[in-house]
């Protein structure tokens, strides 16, 4: 066994096959390749902020003249898209290994309320961060387990949780927005290092992270296992009701890191934040290319999806149009890009034969 | 429909009245030989030239990026004949299927139907010209009735309005016609064990008045007893005229229903319009491989028998199967024989722990195994039944499919090494002579007996030490079930045992030490391989007539 005729695309010597369909496919160039699906998938996100870019210097020239608020008009997209951006993360593992969380928003929202509380900011910024995230974990495990074990199916575990997660935010809040009078928290909005926002790199290294569990890890192997095929996963010895509960705990994770940036953006936490987070999250991650019935999806779609949505909301914004119409705008987007990628992947199916001819 | 056919169709439909011998399977032999011998004559009829060609193809090819799946099919099937399509997984069986049911369309060579150039634009048109097809993984909607999936695309209504009445009644009639008169049209088609779909599949291609009906591998699904009753109800449908395409891996159901055959191998018709009865068996395969296989089974030597691996004692699962005990040791194979349903697939699933005993034991090497988790820990592995919904990735490569059970053993705190991964799939694909050689390639590129080969070498990573197959072999073509029986072999003699679940008694005999016969639940009947017939077996597996007196 030679090192050489282990790496992908370069076989040692052709392959011992009969001729017909068993030789299939020639070889192809990488960029046709299965391995680069994701990328030319990403690569269509980009073009769409791409358009939506030239629309923005279209409609509104004389801002993008300004070299300056350029730059900061890019932060402003980021910082917008920071904190749904981790939960995105979050929410993408638990499509991929086959489920759904709808909980999501009402998660922040109570880890948000807990963590700013007088009682919580009395142990200063680290008990408030602490108390964040064991509150998203801590819900999270409660939907994961309840999904596990008590064998609720996904969709109806997260929607009770979610209403009830809501409630508890209120009861916790008395309905009072909750000032944090912590200026360590509140400052994370503001602070830039190295000119770059405070609120992007945390967000680019939960993107990094939830990369490399995704693609490099047996978290991320297991992941697809489980929502790819169940029975497969669990009949290889892989413990699939453990790793549901992980799932879930793993977006409550999401859901606590991103109610720390939300506090800090509006230095307050309320029981209405991050409301309907978890519709943005799902769209963003299926427009990003994963697979809504589970194994097949990519981070950096998921990443790509939100940044379109983000930017959308800034180029209304830039042209002082309503909400309304943007929403309309968001829901032909998800459309769109559902349908761009059936008929690609279809397409591709039929191009390049991936199908067992017998 | 001319004279001779009606003759010939009048006779076959005595067969089956005789044939009947469910309740009396020691006579099950010779009753098949009879029909056997009457049908032959028939063969001969149609070989003559006498009945009308219904479909005739002549160079047929089709192309997909990449791939010839196609390159020149010959095939002329006859009104009232029983026409069985042979050839190894990859030989285009499954492309012609698609071509004649409208999925997808012929690039050069033409197909005339009734005399007439058949190119059906969708299935529908297909349906509508008189071509039905009922494929291996059947059509229907589940939570829709009897009637309903018959007439499903071509609903009995009235301005818009369903005439379920008038729907039920004549689903009632076909049903007749097929010889089940006692499935309500009205049940719930998820309700129906597999032959009751399979008969509704073909309620439904009566429905559309089929001319010729194509079945993909019908008597996968089915067990032994229920294959008989398919074969009654194809001698029921030759008998009015209608040409049956008959896609078989079993030679023996060839024999028994087929009248002519042709053989595809690379896309290309080997051999046409052999007689299905009278062929040589070496012939058949060796149109079918290119090569002769002499012993479809390798010589087994003598096991050298080790301790005792696997102890199962007094196993029961209410509702499945009762007080069951075996051993398996080191290095031997043990063969379980029994229909489906008679708990058997079960059984396998409760030893690995996929199942939850009601009671008893199942100790690996002297420790009570109770879950999967350990089971695998302790050198267990399983290949399940149904290898595409329970042991695969469909999407992913073949190296991480094989490593599904092993990847945590491969990597490093915690991180997946997919180097280490690729060079040991790729050392075992070797070693099962996996095609293609390419370990990245999604798995469902790949044909099934390769399929297959991808979840056994699962757990030939995984250093297993006792492996449980269920069905290994189905859907899988001659060629490579010769070489997943000798990859069974070379295990055993490196010290694995091998508890084997299969329907074909052949293969159980052929390849275990000690053969199990399970039916209804029980373990009934244990004898070293070489110590027992097929006859024997068979009359156990169906009625236990050698035990009947006997508690079991």
């Amino acid at each position: 066994m030679t090192d050489q005729s282990t790496k992908p695309g370069v076989p040692a010597q052709s392959p011992p096959v009969d001729a017909g369909v068993a030789a299939s496919l020639p070889r192809q160039s990488w960029w046709k390749s299965d391995g680069a699906d994701p990328v030319r998938r990403n690569l269509g996100l980009v073009g769409v902020l791409v358009v939506l870019v030239i629309i923005g210097i279209v409609t509104r020239p004389e801002l993008y003249g300004d070299a300056g608020w350029v730059t900061d008009n890019v932060w402003t997209i980021l910082q917008q898209a920071s904190a749904i951006g981790v939960v995105t993360v979050g929410m993408t593992f638990v499509i991929i290994g086959g489920g759904i969380d709808l909980s999501v928003g009402a998660i922040v929202a109570v880890a948000g309320v807990w963590s700013t509380t007088l009682a919580t900011q009395s142990y200063g910024t680290a008990g408030m961060i602490f108390t964040a995230i064991v509150v998203g974990v801590v819900v999270g495990l409660i939907n994961g387990v309840l999904i596990s074990y008590g064998k609720l199916v996904p969709f109806i575990a997260t929607l009770a949780m979610m209403v009830a997660a809501r409630g508890l935010a209120a009861q916790i809040s008395g309905k009072q927005t909750q000032v944090s009078s912590n200026t360590t928290i509140n400052d994370i909005a503001s602070t830039k290092i190295l000119g770059i926002p405070m609120l992007v790199i945390i967000l680019a290294l939960v993107v990094a992270a939830g990369w490399v569990l995704l693609n490099r890890t047996t978290f991320g192997r297991r992941t697809v296992a489980v929502g790819g095929n169940v029975e497969a996963a669990r009949l290889a010895g892989i413990n699939v009701r453990l790793h549901t509960v992980l799932l879930y705990a793993l977006s409550g994770l999401c859901c606590g890191i991103a109610a720390i940036m939300l506090t800090s953006q509006a230095t307050s936490a309320q029981a209405a934040m991050a409301n309907l987070y978890e519709l943005d999250a799902i769209a963003a991650a299926i427009i990003g290319g994963t697979l809504l019935s589970g194994g097949r999806g990519t981070i950096i779609g998921a990443l790509f999806g939100v940044l379109v949505f983000s930017t959308i909301t800034n180029l209304f914004a830039i042209n002082n149009l309503s909400t309304e119409v943007q929403n309309m705008v968001k829901g032909g987007i998800i459309v769109a890009a559902v349908l761009v990628q059936q008929f690609r992947y279809r397409s591709l199916t039929q191009l390049f034969g991936r199908k067992p001819t017998s | 429909m001319t004279a001779p056919d009606e003759a010939a169709g009048s006779d076959r439909r005595k067969e089956p009245a005789g044939s009947d011998c469910r309740k009396e399977p020691a006579g099950s032999d010779r009753r098949k030989e009879a029909a056997m011998n009457g049908r032959g004559e028939e063969a001969a009829v149609n070989g003559r030239g006498e009945s009308e060609v219904v479909l005739k193809l002549e160079g047929v090819v089709k192309t997909f990026p990449g791939v010839r799946a196609l390159d020149g099919v010959e095939l002329e099937v006859r009104a009232g004949e029983v026409h069985c399509l042979l050839g190894q997984n990859g030989a285009g069986k499954s492309t012609l299927i698609k071509i004649l049911a409208g999925v997808h369309h012929a690039d050069e060579g033409s197909i005339s139907l009734l005399g007439r150039p058949f190119a059906p634009a969708s299935p529908q048109a297909a349906m509508r010209a008189g071509i039905a097809t009922i494929y291996q993984e059947l059509d229907l909607v589940d939570e829709l009735s009897v009637a309903e999936n018959a007439f499903l695309g071509h609903e009995e209504s009235r301005g818009g309005f369903l005439r379920r009445r008038a729907t039920a009644a004549r689903t009632r009639e076909i049903l007749g016609r097929l010889g089940h008169p006692q499935i309500p049209p009205r049940r719930l088609v998820r309700s129906l064990p597999a032959a009751g779909k399979q008969i509704v599949s073909m309620a439904r291609a009566l429905s559309h008045d089929a001319k010729l009906i194509v079945m993909d591998e019908p008597s996968a699904v089915l067990a032994h007893d229920e294959v008989e009753n398919l074969f009654r109800i194809i001698r029921e449908l030759t008998s009015h005229g209608i040409a049956v395409i008959y896609i078989s891996h079993r030679l023996e159901e060839i024999r028994d229903i087929g009248d002519r055959v042709t053989v595809l191998k690379d896309g290309r018709t080997t051999a046409a319009n052999l007689p299905a009865r009278d062929t040589p068996t070496r012939e058949l395969v060796s149109r079918m491989t290119g090569r002769t296989i002499e012993y479809v089974f390798p010589p087994r030597a003598a096991a050298a028998r080790g301790k005792p691996l696997l102890e199962v004692e007094g196993l029961t699962r209410e509702g499945e199967f009762a007080d069951a005990s075996l051993t398996v040791r080191a290095g031997e194979i043990v063969g379980i024989a029994g229909l489906v349903g008679s708990g058997r697939s079960e059984l396998l699933e409760t030893i690995f722990g996929a199942r939850r005993a009601d009671a008893g034991t199942v100790r690996v090497d002297g420790k009570v195994i109770r879950s999967i988790g350990a089971a695998v820990r302790h050198g267990v592995g399983m290949a399940p039944e149904e290898r595409k919904s329970q042991a695969l990735l469909l999407d992913e490569p073949i190296y991480r499919n094989m490593t599904l059970s092993s990847f945590s053993g491969y990597a490093r705190g915690g991180f997946t090494d997919a180097g280490r991964e690729r060079e040991a799939a790729l050392r075992t694909a070797d070693q099962l002579e996996l095609r293609p050689r390419d370990v990245s390639r999604p798995v469902r590129t790949l044909s099934g007996g390769n399929q297959q080969k991808v979840v056994v070498g699962r757990w030939l990573l995984d250093k297993t030490k006792l492996l449980l197959l269920d069905e290994p072999t189905r859907g899988v073509d001659v060629g490579a079930r010769a070489e997943l029986y000798q990859v069974i072999h070379d295990l055993a003699a490196g010290g694995v045992g091998v508890l084997l679940v299969s329907s074909e008694v052949p293969e159980v005999l052929g390849l275990a030490d000690r053969v199990l016969v399970m039916r209804e639940g029980h373990l009934i009947h244990e004898a070293p391989a070489d110590e027992i017939d097929e006859d024997t077996v068979l009359d156990l597996v169906m009625a236990g007539s050698l035990m009947e007196g006997e508690p079991a």
